[in-house]
């Protein structure tokens, strides 16, 4: 369920567009922020409250990356392995996470502490390579600058 | 140049910085000036958009209808996701006013009465720092009601992504900052008929856009003599790849390729030489490092070398880099990002990645480079949008400017080796 905060402030949201159908990115982003994915139940809820049917929610969920769909761990790595990030070793850093965190890209650690998973060009070409965490950006990486982030992440 | 996007102010971010630099001054000669005529000097300046299209910025403005009773609206293109490019993210966060400033003129200028700021979802950190900005500006009257005195109100919103290459495409950002799927929209009609739900919109990247202060600032005719004639202004190059110091310079346009790389971005690491350049982020035609001699960072320095400006995302490949494991990842990309409306582009974009497979995994035969190419060719011109055409142009060029290094990879004695066997 929404807060009531929240669904204040996705009224006010509605009044920024000629649709309410505009809110829904916003609506999700309010989701996944509380809860950490999408669940069909939200998909339902974000219906109701933007007044939409739910296959056009359903459509956006699915078109877009940074939905998850499923729950992640508590932490998600996401490994630029774009171009600029390649050709200054990004699948060295995706190895040493691999080795680390004992999974592989796409999974989740046992302790749902981490996933892992590939992302495609972040905007980080000058800072290369590097990964997001949640909403920070974490560059010019090498193994030992991973292994400090990976030990500040609680 | 003297930088004129990022100028070395500290704090230029904060808006009380931004005023003491004589920032939103502009603004409020822009509101004393006539409409049109603003309209005209971003015209008369010779600013091109810096998205990717090097569109003439003032002439499209001046497709926005004058009389007409549907709102106006103005998409202020920040989703940044062309491989290689990361300058709108420096305005963000180094001089997001300049940005604030030159869209309130814009709306100004085309009659505009709400702008929305799109910015891609993995930018959560410049969203905020964006909309502190934005707030800031509220608070002294630079944007919403009777701005400034002059009768003139606009609104200025913050809309995020959530992740899609296509959304930078300006009628699949407008279908999203609708709320639907990111599909971008048969043209024509174009945006500035039927845009944003069906009015008239224009659609100007983060770059362009913080051009137009800095053209009224100066006049038209000094921005116009700035770097190449046809392409004039200041340019924000962003260099990455094997360089000593990647990161985002600020320059006229028409510099040298070779001085970028060697001037500002301190030369090849290591000392090695360049194999191989994109000159405009992913999508442009790749260069190989021996032509790159006398080539210009403007629009028509690189057509003219068979390449071209996009995003202006100067990425720099050493002489010891694998390009079929460079163009198999590229080509994986557009392959993620295709959105799957046109079917040259959902299925030929796929087909290019499993052929580069092979390639990249040495179980290619010779007839796979030109069917590889085939493929490209039945992608470029036949979609929608533009992806297509970005998906094809690094194979297709990879493959005329480096076709040795396909044919060293395919899973077959080459022809003199087996004549020397016999």
């Amino acid at each position: 369920m929404f807060s009531d905060q929240q669904l204040e402030h996705i009224e006010q949201l509605k009044k920024r567009y000629q649709h309410p159908q505009s809110v829904v990115l916003e609506a999700l982003w309010m989701w996944q922020d509380t809860h950490g994915w999408i669940s069909e139940e939200a998909m339902k809820q974000v219906a109701g409250v933007l007044g939409i049917p739910f296959h056009d929610v359903y459509g956006v969920v699915t078109f877009y990356t940074m939905f998850n769909r499923a729950p992640v761990g508590k932490h998600k790595l996401e490994v630029c392995t774009n171009i600029s990030c390649m050709l200054r070793g990004s699948d060295r850093i995706l190895k040493h996470l691999e080795d680390r965190l004992h999974i592989r890209v796409g999974g989740t650690t046992t302790d749902s502490q981490f996933t892992l998973v590939e992302a495609e060009c972040l905007g980080s070409c000058g800072t290369a390579p590097m990964m997001q965490v949640g909403d920070e950006y974490y560059e010019n990486l090498d193994e030992t600058r991973v292994d400090k982030i990976l030990d500040g992440l609680t | 140049m003297e930088p004129l996007i990022l100028p070395n102010i500290p704090d230029l971010h904060k808006l009380e910085v931004y005023e003491a630099h004589g920032g939103y001054q502009m603004l409020r000669r822009a509101l004393g000036m006539p409409a049109d005529q603003v309209t005209d000097e971003v015209k008369k300046s010779g600013l091109r958009g810096r998205g990717g299209a090097c569109f003439p910025t003032g002439l499209k403005w001046t497709f926005m209808p004058k009389q007409t009773n549907k709102p106006k609206y103005i998409c202020v293109n920040g989703d940044e996701s062309e491989p290689g490019t990361f300058k709108d993210r420096q305005i963000f966060e180094f001089n997001p006013h300049l940005l604030i400033e030159g869209t309130i003129i814009a709306c100004y200028a085309m009659g505009v009465t709400t702008a929305y700021l799109y910015v891609r979802g993995e930018y959560a950190k410049w969203i905020r720092m964006m909309q502190k900005a934005v707030d800031d500006a509220y608070a002294k009257g630079y944007i919403g009601k009777n701005i400034l005195g002059s009768g003139f109100s606009t609104e200025f919103y913050l809309h995020r992504g959530a992740g899609a290459y296509i959304c930078g495409e300006e009628s699949s950002l407008m279908n999203s900052l609708e709320g639907q799927r990111g599909y971008p929209r048969v043209k024509p009609p174009f945006p500035a008929q039927n845009g944003l739900w069906g009015c008239p919109t224009t659609i100007n990247n983060v770059e362009t856009i913080a051009n137009v202060p800095v053209i009224l600032r100066l006049g038209w005719e000094a921005y116009s003599r700035i770097g190449a004639p046809k392409h004039p202004g200041p340019i924000l190059v962003g260099v990455s790849g094997h360089v000593n110091r990647p990161g985002v310079y600020e320059m006229a346009t028409g510099e040298l390729l070779t001085d970028i790389i060697e001037g500002y971005a301190g030369g090849v690491l290591g000392g090695k030489k360049i194999k191989a350049v994109f000159p405009g982020g992913s999508s442009t035609m790749v260069l190989r490092g021996d032509q790159i001699a006398g080539v210009r960072m403007d629009a028509d320095s690189l057509k003219a070398a068979g390449s071209s400006v996009g995003t202006a995302g100067l990425i720099v490949m050493d002489e010891d880099t694998d390009l079929i494991r460079v163009i198999t990842r590229i080509a994986a990309f557009y392959h993620h990002e295709s959105c799957g409306q046109c079917t040259p582009c959902r299925e030929g974009t796929g087909w290019m990645h499993k052929i580069l497979k092979r390639f990249e995994t040495g179980e290619a035969s010779r007839a796979d480079i030109d069917l590889l190419l085939d493929v490209a060719n039945n992608i470029e011109g036949n979609t929608i949008c533009a992806l297509g055409d970005a998906a094809a142009w690094p194979v297709q060029s990879m493959i005329k400017q480096f076709r040795e290094e396909f044919e060293m990879r395919v899973n077959e004695p080459l022809a003199e080796a087996a004549s020397v066997g016999s």
